[in-house]
């Protein structure tokens, strides 16, 4: 809301520099968010930083109030006129100007009353009036066809006071007025523009500012004059009034002005309206706007004319109610609209007139010819009217104070101050009385407050004194009753709750952000330990993390959303998909056709995040820890956590010492880092099991180069090379792309709280090597299942050192050599006893495993 | 014998003079003092000699094995030395050659600033409390004090899901309600939590905002919790986080779910509070949001709010990431590019 220091001084004193006010309204609530100056110059205050701006600054001296005396014609151009200028000089100067409005007075010799406008000698540096891009210019003399002229009078544009470069300025006249009054002192003005959290509804008008500031430098508030002069006949029997929905509509006054002219409003209510950004149209319009912005009640004025012909020359009577099925209207900003059942009309006889509190018909609408003006203030309730601006998608002045509510009594004197304003602008009778409905009456709110809460909850001491003070410069009514507070809250205010605690939560605050959170001591929390619980599962996932890292993977965060289609990428053809069970949750209002839902599976995200990456990286180790979201039947999904991750291109990073050794990262690659992980978190009962059964295999995966993770007996997950036409579709086709999916719920599951450490032998290990040539089918884990029953305890390690293939051997055939490792703890094993074991295993090798052959 | 066994010595002592290299001296060992080496030779010898000469030969024999042996360690010494010298002064490497590379793993930045978090949190007694993301409009707003169809609800764009009243979380704080009455045990135990978590909000994706973000809540509920303590802890975070000389500023702001409500600001530590771009000119930058805990909130996780008080702040993970490592695009942060990530 934009807040001219100029206007704001109508209410209240203030003498701080407006950048220490800025600061002080900042640090109360009520954020600063910019400060623009009008002539007059940034000032520094010490401890205060605001952006340095780059306005214009008029120079005292030669930008300074003028008295234009006469107006003659220019003997050579019919565009240009001479204005004889007072400036407060000994003598009048002569300006070459072709200001339009300043045609009017030529050739009436000297004016009955000056015309008072800014006036800027030779030097003087303004914005040029001409020019479309901002530019400073500085005047020095020079003939305008064939008269030599050296000052000017001045637009607003030239000044920067807004871009209106039509005519030059013309203030309406005032006694005190002295020609050569420097322009600052008269125009100059600084406007705060201020963002108003939600709560703070009451300061959303220059009155509502005005109250705050009274409260933070203890001035006394100005309230404006709401006293009107009604000499007219009574409004009685001119108009009447039925509200239908008290809830919706607690209050509905009128007045009425008759017999009056529409007219431009006076030089300063435009002014005003310009600077809080409204355009100025004609005194009846602008002075509803004017009461909206200055106190904070919205107007809306019919022409009363056009009501009493649609009631047939009869008294017309105007009803609130809720729209009916099929009902429509156009407004004011030219759109026709379809009401909703919960929008709450202004209505005549004939049909609708208005969106009750945010915006009005076309129909009965001021317009110049206007002579009798009907003025409604009312009052809305500020849900009510919220829905409707979302639905009819209107957002008017008007609307948005009512949405976010305005205090009923604030209607009368609107009413009144809004009439008056209109009569003293336009002329005529305001009838007596006004029209006043009020079924709703909302009660006074009373709050006891003992200080102790204040204490209790702040954590320092006010004394009773000093809490009635700060509430009473707030303008609450204060009782003060021993150590307790008993508060009416005023009128204008619809924040403090009637709960007797939330109450007192209001007033806490009110007192601490008008003393100041500043001066609000700091202390360390000296209240009861809570019961130290931990969190076991973020450990765990902080744990993978780690691991995954050292093992040299990069995290990533995607996006958790999605769409199905993205998703069904990871499904090939003829497939059925593998992803989890369960539904989609599904977005209603999606921001872009890739995130209509959230993710089911980490994968699907993580190659994206590959395929973009692969424009820099050849290679990359990639995963990402998350959530993923099933649909199974309840309200609220589940929320699964999964880890991802993602292999592919060269085994090692490209050096310059090591352009040979390029070999692409494969299966046993992905393996290592499941191995990694299985050795890091301890897990046990691992098994890795082929992905190649139809009924129950992973379709993302290539059917011979994957494995299912099992936990327990459990599947937990799946890896190995990604299916070559998933892939494909994710544009990784390069290199194999090796991936894995983990359900990490499960993974942590199989975590032990502690594992026990083995003990180190302190006796050699005796060393034997087998080598043993089966069917390639057979797996090495089944191999190395029957070494180690053979083996018994003196079998201390299997590790298994090559694999071959190939001639010699037959095709089909593959021969796996082990180390066997025998040791016991406490002794030196003996020769003859490693034979004896050693040769068990071979024997039993050859009847377990069929076609095995043993080589030593 | 004896005089051949003299000569031997003459000449290997001679030899052994022209020696300069460890292949020269390992052959002049072989020849004279190894297994079939001539003077090992003549020392095994001995025995076909007569008698009497025996022992006079061995003695000497003995001898001049014992002198070659040590003219042989003094020789491989200087050999050694002159060898090493060598070596030190030759095959200088291109030392500005890159190395080997490495492969690094790495943790995401904004989980880096969570771990921060945690540390610093974990220190204070506050201890990591998650909830989930899909919440219903209850939990998200009406038990926050935010009533259906209220002003404050514009503070907040939602995502909303195809069931009528579930939403995505638009902050972090439907895990106080949950964390009160999951630890608070129906409003009979103090709770001290910190609530990490992915929130979304209904706004285009640009530099500065995003669709999801992540939040890191705290909330402190205790029978002697006050405003001065809400301001002494965030200020002991601010200045372990930020640096020991920060100074922080408290202002009056809005929140439905908290009562009086405060913005925290830190003094930019980019410009030294001179005023920059980042901090807009004002010297301050904005870290968290905060505020004692709303008596509606307290009541609805079980707490009497006349003998129960809490504090509540907010803080963004991203919004300090970017703060400390000059990053001006928050959209960094979830596209996941190797450049940025290998920064960190
Ligand atoms: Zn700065």
């Amino acid at each position: 809301m934009l807040v001219p220091i100029s206007w704001l001084k109508d209410f209240v004193e203030i003498d701080i520099p407006v950048e220490l006010l800025a600061e002080r309204l900042t640090l109360a609530g009520l954020e600063v968010a910019h400060i623009h100056y009008i002539g007059v110059p940034q000032q520094q205050v010490d401890g205060v930083n605001w952006p340095t701006s780059d306005h214009l600054v008029w120079d005292r001296e030669k930008l300074v109030l003028g008295a234009i005396r006469e107006i003659k014609a220019h003997p050579d151009a019919d565009r240009l006129v001479l204005a004889m200028v007072d400036y407060g000089g000994d003598a009048l100067e002569q300006c070459v100007t072709g200001a339009p409005n300043l045609f009017a007075y030529k050739d009436q010799g000297k004016l009955e009353t000056p015309l008072w406008t800014a006036f800027a000698h030779e030097g003087a540096t303004v914005w040029d009036g001409h020019s479309d891009e901002r530019k400073l210019m500085t005047l020095k003399g020079r003939k305008l066809r064939g008269i030599y002229n050296k000052s000017m009078v001045c637009s607003e544009k030239e000044l920067g006071i807004s871009e209106e470069h039509e005519g030059i300025i013309l203030l309406d006249p005032r006694d005190d007025y002295v020609p050569g009054t420097p322009l600052q002192d008269v125009l100059g003005d600084v406007v705060l523009d201020i963002e108003l959290t939600p709560n703070l509804a009451r300061c959303f008008s220059i009155l509502g500012v005005a109250r705050e500031v009274a409260a933070l430098l203890d001035k006394p508030l100005r309230e404006p004059s709401y006293d009107v002069v009604a000499e007219g006949a009574s409004i009685q029997g001119a108009v009447t009034l039925e509200i239908r929905e008290p809830e919706l509509n607690p209050r509905f006054t009128f007045a009425l002005l008759r017999d009056t002219t529409t007219q431009p409003s006076p030089e300063l209510m435009q002014r005003r309206l310009k600077l809080v950004g409204q355009r100025p149209i004609n005194n009846i319009v602008d002075v509803t706007n004017y009461i909206t912005f200055e106190i904070g009640q919205p107007l809306h004025a019919y022409d009363y004319d056009k009501l009493v012909a649609r009631a047939a020359g009869k008294a017309p009577h105007i009803i609130t109610r809720l729209a009916e099925a099929g009902e429509a209207l156009e407004t004011l900003d030219e759109v026709k609209r379809e009401l909703d059942a919960h929008n709450i009309l202004v209505c005549d006889e004939r049909g609708i007139l208005g969106l009750g509190g945010v915006i009005g018909g076309a129909e009965t609408e001021i317009s110049d010819a206007t002579h009798n003006v009907l003025l409604e203030a009312a009052n809305w309730n500020f849900i009510n009217i919220r829905r409707t601006m979302q639905s009819q998608k209107v957002f008017t002045d008007a609307g948005t104070r009512f949405s976010r509510g305005v205090h009923p009594s604030q209607a009368i004197l609107g009413v009144q101050r809004g009439i008056e304003l209109m009569r003293q602008t336009g002329g005529g009778q305001v009838a007596q009385g006004i029209i006043d409905e009020y079924p709703l009456q909302p009660e006074t709110v009373h709050v006891d407050l003992p200080v102790s809460e204040v204490q209790r909850l702040l954590g320092m001491t006010f004394t009773v004194e000093t809490a009635a003070d700060i509430l009473r410069r707030l303008l609450f009514d204060v009782e003060i009753d021993g150590d307790t507070l008993h508060v009416t809250v005023p009128d204008h205010r619809l924040d403090i709750n009637s709960d007797a605690v939330i109450g007192q939560a209001d007033l806490i605050e009110e007192i601490a952000r008008i003393y100041g959170y500043d001066k609000i001591p700091s202390t360390i929390i000296g209240d009861d330990m809570p019961p130290q619980v931990g969190n076991p599962d973020l450990m765990l996932e902080d744990a993978t993390r780690d691991l995954l890292a050292k093992l040299g993977l990069r995290e990533t965060i995607n996006y958790r959303f999605t769409s199905p289609e993205r998703e069904a990428l990871l499904i090939p053809d003829g497939m059925e998909s593998s992803l989890p069970e369960g539904d989609y949750v599904v977005i209603r209002n999606p921001i872009s056709s890739d995130k209509t839902v959230l993710r089911k599976t980490l994968l699907a995200n993580l190659l994206e995040t590959a395929q973009v990456n692969a424009r820099f990286n050849t290679r990359q180790q990639l995963f990402e820890i998350g959530r993923v979201y099933l649909k199974r039947g309840d309200v609220l999904p589940d929320e699964v956590r999964q880890l991802a991750i993602l292999l592919t291109g060269p085994r090692n990073a490209s050096g310059w010492m090591d352009g040979n050794d390029n070999a692409l990262m494969d299966f046993y690659d992905v393996k290592g880092v499941v191995e990694g992980l299985v050795a890091g978190l301890h897990l046990a009962d691992v098994a890795y099991c082929r992905n190649d059964d139809p009924a129950s295999r992973h379709t993302s995966f290539h059917p011979k180069r994957s494995a299912l993770f099992y936990l327990g007996g459990e599947r937990a997950g799946v890896f190995g090379e990604l299916h070559p036409q998933v892939a494909q579709r994710f544009g990784l086709v390069d290199a194999p792309v090796l991936a894995g999916v983990f359900d990490l719920d499960k993974l942590f599951a199989s975590v032990q709280d502690r594992h026990l450490v083995r003990e180190l032998p302190t006796t050699p290990p005796i060393l034997q090597d087998i080598a043993i040539v089966v069917d390639a089918d057979v797996e090495s884990a089944k191999l190395e299942r029957v070494i180690a029953q053979a083996g018994g305890d003196l079998l201390k390690d299997i590790q298994l050192f090559d694999v071959y293939q190939g001639d010699p051997l037959p095709e089909g055939r593959k021969s796996l050599a082990y180390h066997l490792v025998y040791q016991t703890n406490d002794r030196t094993l003996k020769d003859k006893e490693v034979a004896k074991v050693h040769q068990r295993i071979i024997k039993t090798v050859q009847n377990r495993v069929a076609g095995a052959e043993v080589r030593m | 014998m004896l005089e051949q066994l003299e000569q031997q010595r003459t000449d290997a002592l001679a030899e052994l003079e022209t020696v300069d290299d460890s292949d020269a001296l390992h052959e002049w060992y072989i020849k004279y003092l190894g297994k079939k080496g001539a003077v090992t030779l003549m020392l095994r010898s001995t025995g076909q000699l007569p008698p009497e000469e025996r022992a006079n030969f061995g003695k000497r024999a003995n001898e001049i094995k014992h002198l070659l042996n040590e003219a042989y360690a003094q020789r491989e010494q200087a050999v050694r030395q002159q060898e090493l010298a060598a070596d030190l002064e030759s095959d200088a490497l291109d030392v500005t050659l890159p190395g080997r590379p490495r492969t690094l793993g790495g943790i995401h930045p904004v989980t880096q600033t969570h771990r921060e978090f945690y540390t610093i949190w974990a220190d204070m007694g506050f201890q990591v409390f998650t909830s989930r993301d899909v919440e219903t409009d209850e939990y998200n707003f009406q038990l926050l004090n935010f009533p259906p169809d209220h002003p404050a609800r514009d503070m907040q764009d939602s995502f909303y899901t195809t069931d009528d009243g579930v939403i995505l979380r638009t902050h972090t704080s439907p895990g106080q309600i949950h964390a009160m009455r999951q630890l608070g045990e129906n409003g009979t135990q103090p709770v001290r939590v910190i609530l990490p978590g992915m929130c979304y909000r209904y706004e285009q994706i640009t530099a500065r905002s995003e669709v999801q973000f992540t939040q890191v809540e705290g909330l402190a509920v205790g029978r002697k919790i006050r405003m001065s303590d809400l301001k002494g802890t965030i200020a002991a975070f601010a200045k372990r986080m930020f640096g020991q000389n920060v100074s922080v500023r408290f202002r009056a702001s809005y929140f439905p779910f908290t009562e009086p409500s405060m913005e925290v600001d830190v003094e930019c530590f980019l410009c030294d509070a001179q005023g920059c771009n980042v901090c807009k000119y004002t010297g301050w930058l904005e870290i968290a949001g905060s505020g004692m805990v709303h008596p509606t909130v307290l009541r609805n996780g079980g707490y009497d709010p006349t003998v129960w008080s809490g504090f509540a702040f907010g803080m963004g993970p991203e919004r300090i990431t970017m703060l400390r490592h000059g990053i001006n695009d928050i959209r960094y942060f979830w596209s996941n590019d190797l450049r940025f990530l290998e920064q960190f």
